[in-house]
């Protein structure tokens, strides 16, 4: 018997990774109760930290990274062409992320700032959906593996995957977190895409927005709350910036 | 409903031979806020001393013991040709003690929907059927406005209620097994003395409240003022957060997932508390929704607690026990959202 009378098709799946910390493929590699039946789930094309297979027929590419260079660039248009499905694996492949950051400075110090006196090639950061058509996003920094779960198995069913349109403040109740608001911090939990369990507020942090936005973040009353509370307009953007998936000037 | 007067002693000795029998939940301090005020939530309790009876208020009401956040209704397998599918309710027994008067009226209103509707909800019944509740009696808290709505005091959904006399407690039992369970301990009789203790210190609580809120024209207003500028004012603060709806005691939407192992033949049909001042909550087949802005959604939270669930129960939902308030980043909280609706009817 299938589930929803649909015959689960065992797609084949590559994965890449562009400039980002590689965290997000290893995310998928985590999760040992079930990584074998996550495997079983698909023929892996191409996944270098579990497998030797490099083959160039796929049907899902799941591209983890920003693109920060011009082989990335053609790299992904070749992967574009190649694949039927073409998925944005974290924050970085899906908002530019961290290695966002780097666009606020001037290129060519920074650039002598990390490489010194041997200059190397390095574009403006940008997400993958500013170069090409990016089918499905999963936001995270790093993804949340039960996500990535669902979404492949949305994707073998052939069925659209709806995101949670609450913020974590949702996910802080119902794990009885207490709100780092109360513990007189800042906290982009009221703006953010639910969906990783609160994972920063429930070790003892405030949420820095690598999700991106919920389905109807409110910029302007939180920034006054926040502002309220004694938060800086400086602090609140520059958190607001950080993985680049949040609007800075609302 | 009985009287019995229980030493402070005997209690201790109560809630020990309690912790060795079965599963005691209790306010427990949990930590402080910046602002130095105690952070208490209902916690399972391992020893006596973890329990604090003076607490203020707690940040989660008892509710999710009742109905949990997220809940696994339904774990199903497919074989061959064939699916199965298993069904737990809670059937262990537990107490959960030092509920005030709102959170019992809470489980009041809470019975009336779980219980009495066509479809009663059966983990709902298992679970509130096997808790033995003990309530407490205590001075008001701040952003509380019970007295408002009639719920600072009850007079059922408890097995016990305990009013602190000092050395003693004033002890209302409200079940049989409330009365059989104090047989493990020694109580006593009821003096005159006891009653006069009793009725003093019911009177200090009672004259610890501030102004109350005239409510009774609220239904009527709510329907007047159904465009007041009032909504568009609060609204626009609301954050869609799903906070206040999450710690209300008396709020029980949710929505059903399935969740499917990545072998696609096991899962789990999960149900998750829901709010709707979320903005999905009225989105319908085909993408139409009934309440797309947040100050809808707002006031629509506010009509269900004072009008919808008055219509269909004769009472308010509200039991007014602050925690929306307390917990709204955006400072949306009912005495001042209803004051201004009040005297938005007064000028107009
Ligand atoms: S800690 Fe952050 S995410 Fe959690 S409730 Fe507070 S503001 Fe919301
Ligand atoms: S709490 Fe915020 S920053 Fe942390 S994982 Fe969740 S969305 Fe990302
Ligand atoms: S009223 Fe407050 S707690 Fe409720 S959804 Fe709006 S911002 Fe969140
Ligand atoms: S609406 Fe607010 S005050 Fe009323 S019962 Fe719910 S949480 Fe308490
Ligand atoms: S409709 Fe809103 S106010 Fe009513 S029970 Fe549901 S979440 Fe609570």
């Amino acid at each position: 018997m299938n589930y929803l009378g649909i015959k689960p098709v065992r797609p084949r799946v590559a994965i890449f990774g562009f400039t980002g910390c590689e965290g997000c493929q290893l995310q998928l590699a985590n999760g040992e109760e079930d990584l074998a039946e996550f495997l079983s789930a698909m023929r892996i094309a191409r996944f270098r930290e579990l497998s030797s297979a490099d083959e160039e027929a796929y049907d899902i590419a799941l591209v983890e990274g920003a693109v920060t260079r011009g082989d990335e660039e053609e790299r992904l248009l070749e992967i574009r062409d190649r694949a039927r499905v073409l998925v944005a694996l974290g924050s970085c492949a899906c908002y530019g992320g961290v290695p966002r950051l780097k666009n606020c400075f001037d290129p060519v110090e920074m650039n002598h700032e990390v490489y010194g006196c041997h200059p190397r090639e390095s574009l403006p950061t940008r997400s993958l959906r500013e170069i090409v058509t990016v089918d499905q996003e999963i936001p995270g920094c790093p993804v949340a593996k039960v996500e990535v779960e669902r979404i492949i198995q949305h994707l073998i069913w052939g069925l659209p995957y709806r995101f949670p349109a609450y913020p974590v403040c949702l996910e802080c109740k119902q794990r009885y977190i207490l709100c780092r608001f109360e513990q007189g911090e800042l906290c982009l939990g009221p703006l953010t895409r639910g969906g990783c369990l609160a994972t920063c507020p429930r070790g003892g942090l405030g949420c820095w927005g690598c999700r991106g936005p919920a389905a109807e973040p409110n910029y302007g009353e939180f920034i006054a709350i926040a502002r309220q509370r004694g938060f800086t307009l400086r602090e609140i953007k520059e958190r607001l910036s950080f993985f680049g998936g949040l609007e800075v000037t609302p | 409903m009985l009287f019995r007067i229980l030493d402070k002693q005997e209690f201790h000795s109560l809630v020990d031979l309690m912790l060795e029998s079965t599963e005691v939940i209790g306010p427990k301090k949990i930590g402080g806020a910046v602002d130095g005020r105690p952070i208490h939530q209902y916690l399972p309790l391992f020893n006596f001393h973890e329990l604090d009876l003076e607490y203020e208020t707690t940040e989660i009401p008892a509710k999710s013991y009742f109905l949990p956040y997220l809940e696994n209704l339904s774990t199903w397998r497919f074989t061959d040709d064939d699916w199965s599918q298993e069904i737990a309710y809670r059937l262990h027994p537990r107490v959960i003690l030092g509920l005030h008067a709102c959170d019992i009226n809470a489980l009041l209103k809470l019975d009336k929907v779980m219980t009495r509707e066509f479809f009663p909800n059966p983990y709902y019944i298992s679970r509130r059927k096997n808790s033995f509740i003990i309530g407490v009696d205590h001075h008001p808290c701040r952003g509380g406005f019970c007295r408002s709505l009639g719920t600072d005091t009850v007079e059922r959904g408890f097995d016990l209620f305990l009013t602190d006399l000092g050395d003693r407690y004033f002890v209302a039992i409200d079940s049989e097994r409330g009365f059989t369970m104090l047989h493990l301990v020694t109580v006593r009789q009821v003096t005159q003395r006891d009653t006069d203790d009793y009725l003093a210190a019911r009177q200090e609580i009672a004259s610890g409240f501030g102004p109350t809120l005239e409510l009774k024209q609220l239904p009527r207003v709510l329907d007047l003022q159904f465009d007041s500028e009032v909504w568009r004012r609060w609204g626009a603060k609301c954050l869609s957060c799903g906070s206040c709806a999450a710690v209300c005691p008396t709020c029980y939407c949710y929505g059903v997932s399935e969740s499917v192992a990545m072998d696609f033949t096991r899962g789990a049909k999960v149900k998750q508390l829901y709010s709707c001042n979320l903005p999905d909550f009225a989105q319908v087949a085909g993408g139409h929704d009934f309440r797309p802005e947040r100050e809808t959604r707002l006031r629509y939270r506010y009509y269900h607690q004072h009008r919808g669930f008055l219509e269909q129960y004769d009472e308010p939902k509200c039991v007014g026990c602050g925690r929306c308030g307390r917990s709204c980043l955006a400072g949306i909280n009912p005495p001042e959202v209803i004051g201004d609706l009040l005297a938005a009817e007064e000028s107009s």
